[in-house]
């Protein structure tokens, strides 16, 4: 089928996998490479769409076979129909678009469902670093400096959990893992606390 | 002098000439009793004739895309950047079919071609030809070169409608189309500016209503204001200020009608070299054609149902300074074909350089034109 040779997926990208049933129509926003749409295809028989807007990632989504159309999130999805897709992901893309509130407003138009993970800025390293440094957070996962980063609207797992009651939005899922992409007692009983990465399934 | 023989370089090529002797019925209902189309060819058709790929020409395009017709040709064919061995469309792994279309005039039947029912040029006779006569003449000309399915039909403009067409008109013909710079039909603006060209052309007292070749002369200047004006809009307007600004060539003011700004002469320039080299009725039809060209009126004006037809993936690229195509105008195909779930993948490169940045080797769009073909003939050869 293709000659490139495909790494596994990144553990939270393997749970999101598991979430989509087969056959199913996908719509992925920022798809990067398109590694997640095409594992999607090969083990889930999953019929997609990346958006994208680096030059670098469309032509790997292109190599791969994966469908990718160049275009602005921040732009919004009006050239989609409403309820057009089974799901539509977002990873790790919430914290840098202009609106993050509208952006998953859009999903849950033109999907049944929308999977969207973040970094959960309220992990206790990220607050004990602005509590005894006073500065803004630098860390692995989050490594820019607050002049030069593209994460704009950075938000905690209680701050979603909130945003998604007011908007009226289920969340049928939700995952906290840890820095080694892994759950465990911890995120489980203090989330909020202990989880890096939040990995929510929602719905109207 | 380039060098005929450089590596990438498909090297010496010859037209050939395919007779057709099958009347072709056309869209405007009339017959083409019979007709030639010239077409050449790069690379070698593979044992199952899967590796095929047609290129589709624009306006005043031709089939020589690629090489060298002679030693001592000063520039290769049209898309030489992009066809030849190991270059995106690579013909060390395609067959590379490219022919002049129908009412073309680089030696297909068209109206500078006898007409045998008068023994005179065919001049203003010549059937009006649409993009789905086009796509139906190279069908024919896919049955005889043994070539029931294309891996590929790619087209710039007014050669990305037809590949679009093909998808349409012949979903199990098509394994993948590609349609560059395009748009599925022309706006009012398109219209009128075809409209300015082909009044200039009709209007030169040297026209003598289309019959010019039996005075033994043609609308010169007609086709070089046509030339002109559509030039101007494969053009940014950035690109002709970086290419000419104001600057003139004497260097000062003469107060005359006389050519004083660079972008005059150029201009000039260009629209005198195409008078030479191109047949003026062979403009209007051509012009004609990409007006009419609008495949969502067989499906009730719905361009999604008419896309809904094709099969195959698409690629579609546009250019950011194209305001001949904007890409919005991609975007409505890609949009349509997204919407009855079609496979697309769609790129707006970032250019200075127009409408013209089709032809022209523009990295980051070579790129992605390679990243396509490249999956397509892998995909081909991982088959065979």
């Amino acid at each position: 089928m293709t000659d490139i040779t495909e790494a596994p997926l990144r553990p939270d990208l393997a749970l999101i996998r598991d979430w989509i049933p087969e056959g199913a129509s996908v719509l992925d926003l920022g798809c990067g490479d398109g590694h997640l749409l095409a594992n999607l295809r090969d083990t889930r028989q999953v019929r997609g769409y990346g958006l994208e807007i680096d030059q670098d990632n469309i032509a790997r989504c292109i190599e791969r076979g994966v469908n990718v159309i160049e275009q602005d999130i921040d732009e919004g999805l009006g050239n989609i129909a409403n309820g057009r897709f089974d799901y539509v992901l977002m990873t790790q893309a919430l914290q840098a678009v202009q609106r993050p509130d509208k952006v998953v407003a859009e999903m849950l138009r033109v999907g049944r469902e929308a999977i969207v993970t973040f970094p959960n800025f309220g992990h206790w390293r990220v607050r004990s670093y602005l509590f005894f440094k006073g500065r803004m957070p630098v860390s692995r996962r989050l490594p820019h400096q607050w002049y030069d980063t593209p994460n704009i609207h950075l938000c905690t797992v209680q701050d979603f959990d909130t945003h998604c009651r007011k908007s009226g939005y289920k969340v049928l899922d939700r995952l906290v893992l840890n820095n080694d992409h892994a759950s465990g007692l911890g995120t489980r009983l203090w989330p909020n606390v202990f989880g890096e990465i939040a990995i929510y399934r929602v719905s109207y | 002098m380039p060098d005929v023989h450089a590596p990438g370089s498909v090297g010496l090529v010859k037209p050939a000439v395919m007779h057709f002797d099958q009347p072709l019925e056309l869209e405007c209902h009339r017959v083409l009793p019979a007709y030639e189309l010239i077409y050449e060819t790069y690379g070698t058709l593979n044992a199952d004739a899967s590796n095929a790929v047609l290129i589709c020409h624009a306006l005043s395009g031709h089939h020589h895309a690629a090489g060298y017709h002679s030693e001592q040709d000063k520039r290769p064919g049209w898309w030489d950047s992009c066809i030849g061995p190991g270059k995106p469309i690579d013909t060390n792994r395609f067959f590379v079919v490219s022919l002049n279309n129908l009412g073309g005039c680089h030696g297909s039947t068209g109206p500078a071609s006898i007409n045998p029912e008068s023994g005179q040029p065919w001049g203003p006779d010549f059937p009006m030809v649409t993009v789905k006569d086009w796509v139906n003449s190279q069908a024919r000309l896919a049955d005889r070169l043994g070539i029931h399915t294309w891996a590929a039909v790619i087209g710039g403009s007014l050669g990305g409608m037809q590949a679009l067409q093909w998808a349409i008109d012949y979903p199990e013909r098509v394994a993948h189309a590609a349609v560059i710079a395009s748009a599925p039909k022309l706006s009012a603006q398109n219209i009128a500016f075809n409209e300015v060209a082909r009044q200039s052309i009709l209007t030169d007292p040297n026209f003598h209503g289309g019959r010019y070749y039996l005075h033994d002369t043609y609308p010169r200047q007609g086709l070089i204001l046509a030339r002109m004006v559509g030039h101007i809009t494969y053009l940014s307007d950035d690109a002709m200020r970086a290419k000419f600004g104001r600057d003139l060539r004497s260097g000062r003011f003469h107060f005359g009608f006389d050519v004083e700004f660079q972008v005059e002469s150029y201009l000039r320039h260009q629209g005198e070299t195409f008078s030479r080299n191109f047949d003026a009725n062979t403009y209007l039809l051509m012009t004609k054609a990409l007006d009419y060209y609008d495949p969502a009126r067989d499906f009730g004006d719905s361009l999604d149902q008419a896309v809904a037809q094709a099969r195959c993936p698409f690629l579609v690229v546009s250019f950011t300074s194209d305001w001949r195509f904007a890409p919005e105008r991609s975007e409505e195909i890609v949009r349509a074909l997204m919407a009855v779930g079609r496979d697309v993948s769609y790129a707006e490169v970032d250019t200075d350089k127009g409408h013209d940045a089709f032809l022209l080797d523009i990295p980051e769009y070579t790129r992605l034109l390679g990243a396509w073909m490249r999956r397509i003939a892998n995909d081909l050869e991982a088959r065979a």
